[in-house]
């Protein structure tokens, strides 16, 4: 299932403007990756290249090279529609559907691709609610709508949307900055479980929470405004959070930065 | 320093006097009567002068008894909200005599014989027969219009809120708003060139509803891209990111999302057409008999017999009460339509709670 990623040389424009430049690194199958960074400095901009999700932004435009396993994301022929079901992500807001159920949001993925049969579509939402820790609070009330539920659940209910086209790799942009510790927990823990499955790369501007999950650490900067953003590093999180071997990774951290 | 001088000119605390809450009846029944009073004494006669004088004692009034009581701000703020009612009163004024106006002379003569009959062998001047040849057109010629008009105008506006860039999305929405601001004449007059006098086709529901079908797409262009708009961009990209392709995105989370309003727009874009009588005059040609094909000859139009009927009654006699009867039955008919697309967009909106 899992698969690993490998970026190399990656540059990513909005129209003219340069967003993240130069980008290289390599996320394992079946582990966290955390990537940690000011703001601005490029980190959703990367994550949604790794899905081709950069280019549906207006003057989106992607250069260099991102392999999913032995295939080029960027390559010619590749469709972004296939990728994007082998690379899911879970965005920063909740954003069920208001038009569908609790139900219908999970089946989402697979209904709209229209590759389903309706006997397996039941387990399979149970399976994704279950796997989102999710599925208790929610049994009695499927049918009602998705939009009904609380934050911290209505994300939860995402990421049961996202596991359900069961992806090769998990892209989350800050999930849990919208909830409340008892909700960031239960994401947290989730993560943990899913990581067993996914690959799972996380965008956190909670240092704890990155030390906590992830099994590797991205500290992304930007030199000035307007600037390119740039990995400054990736390293074990042990490593990254105790012995940095760059000092403004140390600086960001320590909280003696900017 | 600037504390002192702050709770200076506040000396009344967070207290103030307060008028009670009849106080505005007050006024305004203080108004009307010195309105009536004033134009009685005046001799004047008609009943927009005395309104119009107890509707300037009622802002004046309030305004002057609140500054003294409750101060300046308090004023401000009362005499703003009688402005609103006056404005809410104008407004209503003419909807209220209209409406009352329509029922009470419409009623005499509608029934169910009214509605199932033809004008086929009733001369004008003549009691009895009925709408049924009129509404029977009516409805054709709308449905078809609307049949032509929905699809092209809803994908119009898809391909400019979720496709259009460049060019031709600017030209399209050009030709939109040009489309906006032509006459429902001009509109006749050039499906009539066009469909009768170039391709010699003959007057019939089909060439009205084509006339109709253009004063209709513009109006649904505009409505649809609003409310597709409104969409979160968020619904969109959470779609795609499950791999989901564009078109089945906008077909099965965008539109979606937006079809309350979506219908809301196509009811009001057809209310809007149901009452045209001048591109129906120039292409339908109007008949007394029932015409159910809307395709070959000429049919008759609900706007157009009001018409008919109003100017060969001279104001008078059987005639002139079908023409109430013929309005009546129209605008229920659009009210009808207005209660559907409300009931339907409440239904479809998307759903909030538990
Ligand atoms: N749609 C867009 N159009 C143009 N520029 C954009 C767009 N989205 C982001 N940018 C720019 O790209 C740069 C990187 O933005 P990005 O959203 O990736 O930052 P980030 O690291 O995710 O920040 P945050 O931590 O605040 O989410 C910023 O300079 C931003 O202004
Ligand atoms: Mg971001």
């Amino acid at each position: 299932m899992a698969k690993r990623i490998d970026v190399s040389g990656l540059n990513a424009y909005y129209g003219s403007f340069l967003a993240i430049e130069d980008i290289s690194m390599t996320v394992e199958p079946r582990s966290v990756t955390a990537f940690i960074g000011p703001s601005g400095c490029g980190k959703s901009t990367f994550l949604r290249t790794l899905n081709r999700m950069h280019e549906v932004t207006s003057g989106g435009r992607v250069e260099g090279k991102v392999m999913l396993g032995d295939e080029n994301l960027y390559g010619a022929g590749i469709d972004p529609v296939a990728v994007r079901r082998e690379v899911g992500m879970v965005f920063q807001r909740p954003n069920p559907f208001p038009t569908m159920s609790v139900y219908d949001n999970v089946a989402a993925g697979l209904k709209l691709n229209g590759s389903y049969k309706k006997a397996q579509l039941d387990d399979i939402v149970e399976k994704s609610l279950r796997g989102a820790n999710l599925w208790n609070e929610v049994k009695d009330r499927l049918n009602k709508p998705g939009s009904g539920l609380s934050g911290g659940q209505q994300q939860r209910l995402c990421i049961a949307r996202a596991i359900a086209v069961e992806p090769n790799v998990l892209l989350m942009d800050e999930p849990c900055s919208a909830l409340d510790p008892i909700s960031t927990l239960a994401i947290e823990d989730l993560i943990g479980e899913l990581k067993e499955r996914f690959t799972i790369v996380i965008v956190t501007h909670n240092m704890q929470q990155a030390a906590r999950v992830s099994d590797r650490t991205a500290f992304f900067n930007l030199a000035a405004v307007g600037q390119p953003g740039k990995l400054i590093e990736i390293d074990d999180t042990e490593r990254i959070f105790s012995n940095p071997s760059v000092q403004a990774t140390e600086d960001y951290i320590s909280g003696r930065f900017g | 320093m600037s504390h002192a001088t702050l709770s200076g000119k506040r000396p009344g605390g967070l207290r103030g006097a307060t008028l009670p809450k009849w106080f505005p009846w007050a006024v305004a029944v203080g108004a009307t009567a010195a309105g009536l009073g004033i134009s009685a004494a005046a001799g004047l006669q008609s009943s927009i002068q005395w309104a119009l004088i107890a509707a300037v004692l009622f802002i004046v009034g309030s305004y002057a008894v609140s500054a003294r009581v409750e101060g300046r701000r308090q004023a401000k703020d009362r005499t703003a909200t009688s402005m609103v009612w006056v404005a809410f009163l104008l407004a209503v004024i003419p909807l209220a005599s209209l409406v009352w106006e329509t029922v009470q002379r419409g009623v005499k003569v509608l029934d169910t014989y009214f509605l199932t009959r033809s004008m086929g062998v009733v001369a004008d001047s003549e009691p009895g027969g009925g709408i049924y040849h009129a509404l029977l057109g009516t409805l054709e010629q709308v449905g078809l219009a609307t049949l032509m008009a929905v699809p092209v105008g809803v994908l119009t506006a898809i391909y400019l809120v979720e496709y259009g860039r460049g060019n031709l999305a600017r030209a399209v929405t050009f030709f939109v708003d040009v489309m906006t601001g032509i006459p429902s004449i001009v509109a006749g007059l050039f499906v009539l060139s066009l469909w009768i006098v170039i391709l010699k086709m003959g007057y019939s529901g089909f060439a009205g509803s084509l006339a109709l079908a253009i004063l209709m797409i513009p109006v649904i262009v505009r409505s649809t891209e609003e409310m597709l708009k409104l969409v979160p961009n968020e619904l969109r990209e959470a779609s795609l990111a499950l791999g989901v392709p564009k078109w089945r995105t906008i077909l099965k989370v965008v539109v979606p999302t937006a079809i309350g309003g979506i219908t809301t727009g196509v009811m009001l874009a057809i209310a809007r057409i149901t009452g045209e009588t001048a591109p129906v005059l120039l292409l339908v040609w109007g008949t007394n008999f029932i015409n159910a094909n809307p395709f070959s000859d000429p049919q008759a139009s609900l706007p157009m017999y009001i018409y008919l009927q109003y100017s060969n009654s001279g104001g008078e006699g059987p005639g002139y009460d079908r023409a109430w009867a013929a309005a009546l039955t129209l605008i229920l008919f659009i009210m009808i339509l207005n209660l559907v697309a409300r009931g339907i967009a409440r239904w479809k909106a998307p759903k909030s709670g538990r």
